[in-house]
């Protein structure tokens, strides 16, 4: 039961060890940028868990009902702020893309580095 | 309006930032950025007073105590590394319109100095801030906008090597999170000052993953080896004064957050008893001097060889640290300072030579010694200082931190950091070789660097010698920010 009760942490776990994987393995710079959002992703997951109580309810104040547990609100807004943070990370990511896509004609890092070596050195 | 400077020293360049993105000209974002920069040093200077006169500033953001509010708390750790950012800032600021006006298309200057003005509000943040999610963000805003800096660089390469820092600074920040999100878990609280006091009640295994994933990703943040393969190609390609800008105040500040989270928030007993982090770091911090020390020698670009120097120089850093005492933390914190003058001076210095010849490959110094005296004296200068030669600032850090190591009978410790000295005078014999004992084969006549060029570097330089004749200030506020941070004294 305990292995069932902390589901969300396992997946937590799988999703940033896929994330990383793909960040490591793969050339294509899309393809990392794809890598580097499973695995901030992940982390959104493990922030939204942690703050769920059973039986909590959202955080809105209600007159006269006594007993009320509510979920802690914190940890989702705070990952609120992480996700507008990945997403300039995923934007500026991509804008780099673009320009190198310009620059190189490619996206593969495999090539880009070769033409890198091919260059004169700075 | 004092009782506000906290705040507003972070608040100001934010603010300034998209006003400069919506200049048309450069000229204009310029001084915009310039007067931002100046502000900056004026406030860091008077809190760092204040902070020395009155004890550690507490600041509510928005009205809003301590534990439930985000709170801004400078000690004098903190006021210290305001002041090194700002003074940074407020030297490269100026030097930045010619050398950025020739290394960065027109149309993208006014951006250019936006993201300046962001790195440099993150940058103050993470020293300013006394919550551990703020710190994030703030490493979030200053990271994010050297990625955008460092692609500005005029070589198709500065893109690929954004690109690559941008991936490995995106994981070291996730990590810092998930650390974050872990003590959140086992104390409820994200107040720096709140966590150091929980976090001995309830030492679990989740406070020691959470330890390690906050020190790898730190460890990211301030290339240290074997993390430090995203520097030297950013380095490289970066603008000038963008390198002069990063290699000067992003690694210090890192530097701050391994200290601040290892002995303010973990606390001494927990990050060097019960961890006993220092036997990872010593290590890493000396291959980091020797092995990058011996790259550097090989690097036929000057910009480079300085960015691997730095890589070294960050293993001198950490070294401090890893020697876990008042001597040793000294030398750390003091060498922030005196690294970000040294580096500043001789990135600048080269900054110079790439505005006059087009290129920093040791071949293109060749006979510069007599064709632009000043920058090249000024480089010769900041080397001396860089080596750690008597009278300049890179002595009294290798003094302390070779104390430091004797304290501690760890004599082949003082050893290696002698060797480590002992490279840099190769590699910087090199420039100064080609400089003075080459003829020049130039096609086209150099002249000497402008003065707007010159100024900035010289007194950087001059900084590099006042502070190693009288280090009495400087030694005195980083010992006094060790015995803060250790809890003695």
């Amino acid at each position: 039961m305990r292995i069932l009760g902390l589901y969300n942490y396992w997946v937590f776990i799988v999703l940033m060890m896929v994330g990383f994987y793909i960040l490591i393995s793969r050339r294509n710079l899309v393809k990392k940028i794809l890598g580097l959002n499973i695995f901030q992703t992940s982390v959104f997951i493990f922030y939204i868990s942690m703050g769920k109580i059973t039986g909590g309810t959202a955080p809105i104040l209600m007159e006269g009902e006594g007993d009320v547990v509510y979920s802690n609100p914190l940890p989702h807004v705070l990952i609120l702020t992480a996700i507008v943070v990945g997403v300039s990370t995923t934007a500026v990511a991509l804008a780099l893309v673009i320009r190198i896509m310009e620059a190189y004609g490619t996206i593969e890092g495999d090539e880009i580095t070769a033409m890198d070596n091919r260059m004169p050195p700075p | 309006m004092t009782r506000h400077l906290p705040a507003l020293l972070v608040v100001v360049p934010l603010m300034a930032a998209p006003v400069a993105a919506i200049l048309k000209w450069g000229r204009a974002a310029w001084a915009l950025a310039l007067s931002v920069s100046w502000a900056v040093l004026a406030m860091a200077v008077l809190i760092l007073r204040r902070v020395l006169a009155e004890g550690t500033i507490s600041y509510a953001l928005g009205g809003w105590a301590a534990p439930i509010g985000i709170e801004y708390r400078i000690d004098v750790v903190s006021a210290w590394v305001l002041v090194i950012v700002a003074s940074v800032a407020a030297v490269v600021f100026p030097y930045a319109r010619l050398s950025v006006a020739r290394e960065v298309e027109p149309q993208r200057i006014p951006l250019l100095y936006s993201a300046l003005l962001l790195c440099l509000t993150g940058l103050l943040g993470i020293a300013a801030t006394g919550d551990v999610f703020n710190l994030f963000v703030f490493l979030e805003i200053s990271s994010i906008s050297a990625y955008a800096l460092i692609a500005t660089g005029p070589d198709r390469r500065a893109l690929h090597a954004a690109f690559k820092y941008l991936i490995v600074g995106s994981v070291g920040a996730t990590f810092i999170v998930i650390g974050i999100g872990m003590l959140y878990v086992m104390t409820g609280t994200l107040n720096m000052a709140d966590l150091a006091l929980r976090l001995p009640d309830v030492s679990s295994r989740t406070v020691s993953v959470a330890f390690a994933f906050l020190t790898v990703g730190i460890s990211l943040k301030i290339a240290l080896f074997p993390l430090h393969l995203w520097l030297p190609d950013a380095y490289t390609f970066a603008p000038s004064a963008v390198t002069a800008f990063l290699a000067s105040t992003a690694t210090k500040v890192a530097v701050y957050m391994m200290v601040r989270f290892l002995f303010t928030i973990f606390g001494p007993d927990f990050s060097l008893e019960v961890m006993a982090f220092q036997w990872v770091l010593m290590p890493l911090a000396l291959i980091a001097i020797l092995q990058a020390s011996l790259t550097a020698i090989y690097q036929m670009n000057v910009k480079r060889l300085l960015a691997y120097s730095s890589v070294a120089q960050i293993g001198y850093m950490t070294l401090g640290i890893s020697l876990a005492s008042v001597t040793g933390l000294t030398a750390s914190l003091l060498h922030l300072f005196n690294h970000a003058i040294i580096k500043g001076a001789l990135f600048l210095a080269i900054g110079a030579v790439m505005y006059q010849v087009g290129s920093v490959r040791i071949e293109a110094m060749r006979g510069l010694g007599r064709r632009m005296p000043w920058t090249m004296a000024a480089f010769v200068l900041g080397g001396l200082s860089l080596i750690g030669v008597p009278a300049t600032v890179g002595f009294i850090s290798k003094w302390y931190l070779v104390l430091a190591a004797i304290e501690a009978d760890l004599w082949i410790v003082a050893a290696l950091v002698l060797v480590g000295s002992l490279m840099a005078v190769v590699y910087i014999w090199r420039v100064v070789e080609a400089a003075y004992f080459h003829e020049f084969v130039g096609e086209f006549e150099v002249k000497e660097a402008p003065l707007s060029l010159l100024i900035p570097t010289w007194v950087l330089v001059l900084a590099n010698i006042y502070f190693g004749l009288d280090a009495t200030l400087t030694a005195g506020i980083a010992t006094q920010a060790a015995e803060l941070l250790l809890g003695v004294g």
